[in-house]
C-alpha cells in the first residue's frame, strides 16, 4: 500500500468507521447518563433563577477567587491547551473544510501561522501538564492508565498535524495519514474515556449551577 | 574559438546527428546545462555531459505501448515548437514504436526483433500503458499479449523506463474495479533496473532528462522509494507552488471564478492535491514553461501519484472525508440511541431492583454484626 | 437486622442518578478539588482529595451503569467494592469531609462533590461503615429526640430560666402562630442566650411565634450520617408539628446542617413540598430589620469578624443578611479573607464534630480558621451556627487564642431598642 492509498484509506473507510463509532458512542453515553434520571427537587428554590445552570456552564471556565494562585500550572496550562486545541480544530482552514463537507456549515479561518503557533502552545502545555501530573502528588494519586492514555491520544493529533505541516520525519502524505489515523483513534476513544468530558462537562456544570442557583448561590 | 567549436565528430554518434541538424556546440552545451540543473547535478557536469552525449552512439530504444491513450507520446512529440527535447528523440535510434514507425505488421515486429538482436543487453525499453493480466485479448499487438511482449523485450534490455502513470503505477486502467487486471511494469519485471516517470502525461523534459542521464552515465539517476527520479519528484507541487504563500496566510479561493481565485489565492479548498503530489510541474511547467494546471486556475489532480484516480473526488479538499456523510453519522447515532435505550432499560431495572431490595433503615441497621 | 455490604452496595445503586453519572463522566483528575479542600490544604495528604473520597461509589457507577463497566464486570476485569475497602474509606467519607461544598464551587467541570458525598454516606451507613459516635448520635436523635439526648424537660427548664430573666413569656404549642421556632441541642445545652435573645427581639418586633414540645430539635443526625430513612423520621416531627400548629413559617436556628435538613432536604425526604416556609433565623431577622421592626441603638466598639457557616452561606444562600445586620450593630466589622461563599469551614461540619475519632484531625485543620481570624486582627468572632461556634471555641482554646465567639442573634439582642 503506497502513501496515497493509505491516505485514501484514512480519509475513507477508516474515517467512516471512526466517525460512526464516535457518533454512536456519544449518543450511547448520553443515554447512559440521562437514562438514570433524577428525582425532581421539591424544595422551593430561593429565587427563580432559571438561567443559573446555563450561566455556570460558562462561568465555571473562570477560576474562583484565590484558586489561580493555588495551582497556576493547572489553570494556565489548561487554558493554553484547550484554547490551542480549539483554534487548531475549528479555525484551521482545511479542518473547516472537513466540517463544511459534513454539515454544510463554514466560518472564517485563521492564518495558518497563527494556528501553527497555537498548536505549538497546546503541545507545550500538554508537556507541562504531564510533568505536573507526574510531580503533583494529588494528580499522581488520581491518575491511572486511562489518564495517560487520554493524554497520549490527545497529543498525537496535535503532534502529527504539526509534523505533517512542517514535513518532519515522514513525507507529507504518510504523515497526513498518520495525523488522520490519530484523530480517528481519538474519536473512537473519546466517548469511552475521561475525554467524554468534552460533552458531559456541560451536563455536570449545568447541574452544579442549578443546584447552587436554587439555593441562591452563584456557582 | 572556431577550433573549439569544431569538436571531433564521431560517425554514428549523437554529436554527428546534432551537427547535421545545425545545432551548434554552444546551443548544445546550454541545453546540457539546463538538463544538469534539472537533474540536480553540479553546473560543472554540463560540459562533461555534453561531451559524453556527443560521443555516445545513438541509443537503441524500443518503445512499447500497452493499455494507454497515447497521451504520453503526444506530450513528448507534440511540443509547442521544435525543441531540443524533440531533437534528442530524433537522435536516438527509436527502433520500435508502433504509433510512430512507418512499418506495420510483420515488418514492425521484425524491426523489434532485429533491434533486440543487434543491441542485446544494451538497448533501452520505454513502456507506456499498463499491462492487463486478465484476458490477454484485452490488449495485444500482432497477436502477442502485452505481458508476453514486455517479458520478451525486457530480457535483453539494459534498463526500462516506465513512462506515464499507467506504466509506472497501473494508472487509469487499474482504477477500481480494475476490469482488465491491469498492473504496472514493475509488477511484472523484477530483474531489470526500472525507472518510473509518472504523470498523466509526464513532463517532456523529465523524459529527456532521464535519457540524457542514461546516455551520460550509462545508468539511471537517483530514485525515490517509488522508483521516480528524485531530481524531478523530490518536492510536492504544493511546496513549490507560487500560490503557497496564500495557503500559509489562510487565503483560499472558494469557487473557480470568485475574486479570490482571480487574485491567485490557494486552490486547496477546491480540491487541489498539490500537497500530496510529487512532481516538477510547478517548477518546469508545461508548454515551454508557459503554465501548469494550478497557474491556469485548476487544482492539481495528483496525476503522477499511484492510485490518484481512486483517491476521492478531484474537487474535494484533502481534508474532506472521501465518503463520509452526515446521514451516515445520523445512522450511527440512531444505532447509538438504540443501544442507549437498551442500556437505559437495563440500568433502570438495576436501579428498580435496588429500590425494591431496600429495607427501611432503622437505628439497629447502622451497625455491622461483628464476625 | 444489621448493616451489610450488600445493603451498602444496594444503596449506592439506588442513589446514583443523572447528576452523579455526569459528574463521574466529567472528572478529568485535575486535582483542583484538593486545592479547595480544608483537609488537604492543612495536612497536604493526597488521600483527602475530595473526588478520591468517592472512589467506591464511582466504581459501582461504572460497573453497574456503564456499558464498558458492565462488560468489564462480566469478564471479571473490575474489582468489586469490598468491606475492607469501605472500612478504609470510612475516615475519608466521614472524618475528613464536612460537606462544606468548597470543592463543589471550584471543580472546573462542575462536579458537585458534596452532593455525591451526601449520597455516598447512604451506602456507607447502610453497610455499617459510619463512625460509632455518629451512630450513637443518630440513635439518640431517633430514640430520645435529640442527638445529645436532650428531652423536652431540659428545654422547659431553659424556658423557665429565660422567662425569669427577660420577663417575657415563651409561647409553647401556640396554634396559629406565624413562626415555629426550632433550636439545636447545642443551643439548649451551651448557648441559652439564643432563646432569650430571640424572645426579646420577637417581643419587640411583635412577632407571633411558638415552640413545639414535640418538635424543638432542629438538628438531623440522619442527614449527617447519610440515612435518609432516619432523616425522614427526624424531619417529619417538625413537619407534623408545623402542620398541626398551622404556622406560616418554620425558623431554622443558628445551626448549619439543620437548615440544610429542613430547608433543602426536608421536602425531598417527605416526598412533598411544604405548605409552610422555612427560613434561617438570619433571614427572618433581616426581614424584620428591613421592615423597620428590628431597631437597634448603639454599636459594638470591638473590632469583630464574621464566620460564614458553610451550610448557611455557600450551601444556603444566606450571605448578605448577616452583613446587613452586622453593619447595624458593629462599628468595626472586618471581613476575613475568602469570606462569603468561598469561606473556609470551621472543620466540624457534616457530623465531624460529633465524631470523637476525628478530633485530632479537626484541631489540625482548624489552623486555617486560625490564620483567617489572625488576618483580621480581631478578638471577637461572630457566627450563625452553634456547631461552628462550639468547634471554633474548642479550636481557639486548643491554640490558646483569646477570641470570644458570639452568635449573631444574641449580639443583635444586646443593642436592641426595647420597650419604646
Amino acid at each position: 500500500m503506497n502513501h496515497l492509498d493509505l491516505l485514501t484509506f484514512a480519509r475513507g473507510s477508516a474515517l467512516n468507521w471512526a466517525l460512526m463509532i464516535f457518533a454512536a458512542g456519544v449518543v450511547l453515553r448520553l443515554f447512559e447518563i440521562f437514562g438514570l434520571s433524577r428525582k425532581p427537587d421539591l424544595a422551593r428554590p430561593r429565587s427563580d433563577s432559571p438561567g443559573s445552570g446555563w450561566r455556570t456552564m460558562l462561568s465555571r471556565s473562570i477560576p474562583p477567587q484565590g484558586m489561580l494562585k493555588r495551582d497556576p500550572v493547572t489553570y494556565i496550562g489548561g487554558y493554553v491547551f484547550h484554547l490551542g486545541l480549539l483554534l487548531a480544530i475549528f479555525f484551521f482552514a482545511p479542518h473547516i473544510e472537513f466540517f463544511r463537507s459534513m454539515t454544510g456549515l463554514h466560518w472564517p479561518n485563521l492564518p495558518t501561522a497563527l494556528v501553527d503557533a497555537s498548536v505549538v502552545a497546546a503541545i507545550a502545555a500538554l508537556g507541562v501538564l504531564l510533568a505536573h501530573r507526574l510531580n503533583n502528588k494529588v494528580k499522581r494519586m488520581l491518575s491511572g492508565s486511562g489518564d495517560y492514555l487520554a493524554w497520549a491520544v490527545t497529543l498525537l493529533p496535535l503532534l502529527t498535524g504539526y509534523m505533517a505541516y512542517h514535513h518532519l520525519l515522514f513525507e507529507y502524505a504518510l504523515m497526513l495519514s498518520l495525523h488522520i489515523f490519530s484523530v480517528e483513534l481519538l474519536l473512537v476513544l473519546l466517548p469511552f474515556t475521561k475525554l467524554f468530558h468534552t460533552f458531559s462537562v456541560f451536563v455536570s456544570r449545568w447541574y452544579n449551577g442549578d443546584f447552587f442557583g436554587r439555593k441562591g448561590v452563584a456557582s | 574559438m572556431k577550433k573549439t567549436q569544431k569538436a571531433e565528430v564521431i560517425p554514428g554518434s549523437v554529436g554527428e546527428g546534432l551537427a547535421q541538424r545545425g545545432v551548434t556546440r554552444r546551443e548544445f552545451l546550454k541545453y546540457c546545462s539546463s538538463l544538469a540543473a534539472l537533474l540536480a547535478l553540479p553546473p560543472s557536469m554540463a560540459s562533461a555531459m555534453a561531451e559524453a552525449i556527443s560521443k555516445a552512439r545513438r541509443q537503441s530504444v524500443i518503445w512499447l505501448s500497452f493499455q494507454e491513450c497515447t497521451g504520453c507520446t503526444e506530450s513528448i512529440t507534440r511540443s509547442h515548437s521544435p525543441t531540443l527535447e524533440n531533437l534528442i528523440f530524433d537522435l536516438i535510434s527509436l527502433d520500435y514504436h508502433h504509433t510512430l514507425q512507418a512499418a506495420s505488421g510483420e515488418a514492425a515486429e521484425q524491426a523489434r526483433m532485429q533491434a533486440m538482436k543487434d543491441n542485446d543487453g544494451k538497448y533501452l525499453v520505454i513502456v507506456d500503458g499498463s499491462i492487463p493480466l486478465g484476458n490477454p485479448g484485452y490488449s495485444c499487438i500482432a497477436g502477442i499479449s502485452n505481458h508476453d511482449m514486455l517479458v520478451e523485450t525486457a530480457k535483453g534490455a539494459a534498463a526500462i523506463v516506465a513512462v506515464g502513470t499507467c506504466a509506472a503505477f497501473g494508472g487509469l486502467p487499474m482504477a477500481d474495479p480494475n476490469p482488465t487486471g491491469a498492473v504496472s511494469v514493475g509488477d511484472i519485471i523484477k530483474d531489470k533496473p526500472i525507472i518510473n516517470v509518472p504523470g498523466c502525461p509526464p513532463i517532456p523534459v523529465v523524459m529527456t532528462g532521464v535519457l540524457a542521464h542514461f546516455l551520460t552515465f550509462g545508468g539511471l539517476p537517483e530514485m525515490d522509494a517509488l522508483g521516480r527520479p528524485k531530481s524531478f519528484y523530490g518536492d510536492t507541487i504544493h511546496d513549490r507552488c507560487y500560490r503557497r504563500p496564500f495557503y500559509d496566510q489562510g487565503k483560499f479561493a472558494q469557487s473557480f471564478d470568485d475574486e479570490a481565485a482571480r487574485n491567485g489565492w490557494c486552490l486547496f479548498k477546491l480540491g487541489c492535491k498539490g500537497p500530496v503530489t510529487y512532481n516538477a510541474c510547478a517548477t518546469t511547467k508545461w508548454n515551454d514553461g508557459t503554465s501548469f494546471p494550478i497557474q491556469s486556475g485548476h487544482g492539481c489532480i495528483g496525476c503522477s501519484e499511484p492510485d490518484f484516480w481512486d483517491a476521492g473526488s478531484f474537487y474535494k479538499a484533502l481534508s474532506m472525508p472521501v465518503s463520509a456523510t452526515s446521514s451516515m453519522l445520523a445512522g450511527a447515532a440512531a444505532v447509538g440511541a438504540a443501544a442507549g435505550v437498551a442500556i437505559t432499560w437495563h440500568n433502570r431495572s438495576t436501579k428498580a431492583a435496588a429500590k425494591a431490595a431496600h429495607e427501611k433503615v432503622t437505628v439497629q441497621d447502622l451497625t455491622r454484626e461483628v464476625k | 437486622m444489621s448493616a451489610t455490604l450488600a445493603k451498602g452496595i444496594n444503596s449506592f445503586k439506588e442513589v446514583i442518578d443523572t447528576p452523579i453519572a455526569s459528574y463521574f463522566s466529567s472528572c478529568v483528575h485535575c486535582g483542583l478539588c484538593a486545592e479547595a479542600c480544608l483537609f488537604y490544604n492543612e495536612t497536604g495528604d493526597a488521600k483527602y482529595t475530595p473526588i478520591h473520597k468517592l472512589e467506591p461509589l464511582r466504581r459501582v457507577w461504572k460497573q453497574e451503569y456503564t456499558l464498558l463497566g458492565k462488560l468489564g464486570k462480566m469478564l471479571g476485569l473490575s474489582d468489586p467494592v469490598t468491606d475492607a475497602e469501605l472500612t478504609e474509606w470510612e475516615p475519608l467519607v466521614y472524618d475528613s469531609c464536612t460537606m462544606c461544598g468548597r470543592c463543589s464551587m471550584v471543580c472546573p467541570v462542575g462536579n458537585d462533590i458534596t452532593y455525591m458525598i451526601r449520597k455516598m454516606r447512604e451506602g456507607m451507613s447502610a453497610s455499617g461503615h459510619a463512625p460509632e459516635d455518629m451512630i450513637g448520635a443518630t440513635a439518640r436523635a431517633v430514640n430520645i429526640g435529640s442527638p445529645m439526648g436532650i428531652k423536652w424537660p431540659a428545654v422547659q427548664a431553659q424556658i423557665k430560666h429565660v422567662q425569669a430573666e427577660t420577663g417575657i413569656e415563651v409561647p409553647v404549642d401556640k396554634q396559629g402562630a406565624d413562626y415555629l421556632v426550632l433550636m439545636s441541642s447545642m443551643e439548649i445545652i451551651n448557648f441559652p442566650e439564643y432563646l432569650s435573645a430571640l424572645s426579646r427581639i420577637f417581643k419587640q418586633a411583635g412577632v407571633s411565634w411558638t415552640l413545639a414540645a414535640d418538635a424543638f430539635e432542629a438538628t438531623n443526625s440522619g442527614i449527617q450520617i447519610g440515612a435518609s430513612d432516619l432523616a425522614r423520621e427526624i424531619v417529619s416531627r417538625i413537619v407534623v408539628a408545623a402542620e398541626r400548629l398551622k404556622v406560616k413559617c418554620v425558623i431554622s436556628p443558628e445551626c448549619g446542617h439543620a437548615f440544610t435538613a429542613i430547608r433543602w432536604e426536608g421536602p425531598n425526604l417527605m416526598g412533598r413540598p411544604f405548605g409552610f416556609e422555612v427560613k434561617h433565623i438570619l433571614e427572618v431577622l433581616d426581614g424584620l430589620h428591613a421592615a423597620g421592626k428590628l431597631k437597634t441603638r448603639g454599636k459594638d466598639k470591638r473590632p469583630l469578624t464574621y464566620h460564614d457557616p458553610c451550610q448557611i452561606a455557600r450551601r444556603g444562600g444566606v450571605v448578605a443578611q448577616p452583613r446587613r445586620l452586622l453593619n447595624e450593630v458593629a462599628e468595626d466589622f472586618r471581613e476575613m479573607p475568602d469570606a462569603g461563599v468561598m469561606n473556609w469551614c470551621c472543620g466540624g461540619g457534616g457530623g465531624v464534630s460529633a465524631n470523637s475519632r476525628a478530633e485530632p484531625l479537626r484541631l489540625e485543620v482548624f489552623k486555617t480558621k486560625k490564620r483567617q481570624i489572625e488576618a483580621t486582627g480581631v478578638h471577637t468572632l461572630i457566627t450563625a451556627c452553634a456547631n461552628c461556634r462550639i468547634v471554633m471555641e474548642e479550636g481557639l482554646e486548643h491554640y490558646q487564642m483569646k477570641v470570644e465567639v458570639l452568635g449573631l442573634t444574641e449580639l443583635l439582642a444586646e443593642y436592641l431598642v426595647e420597650g419604646e
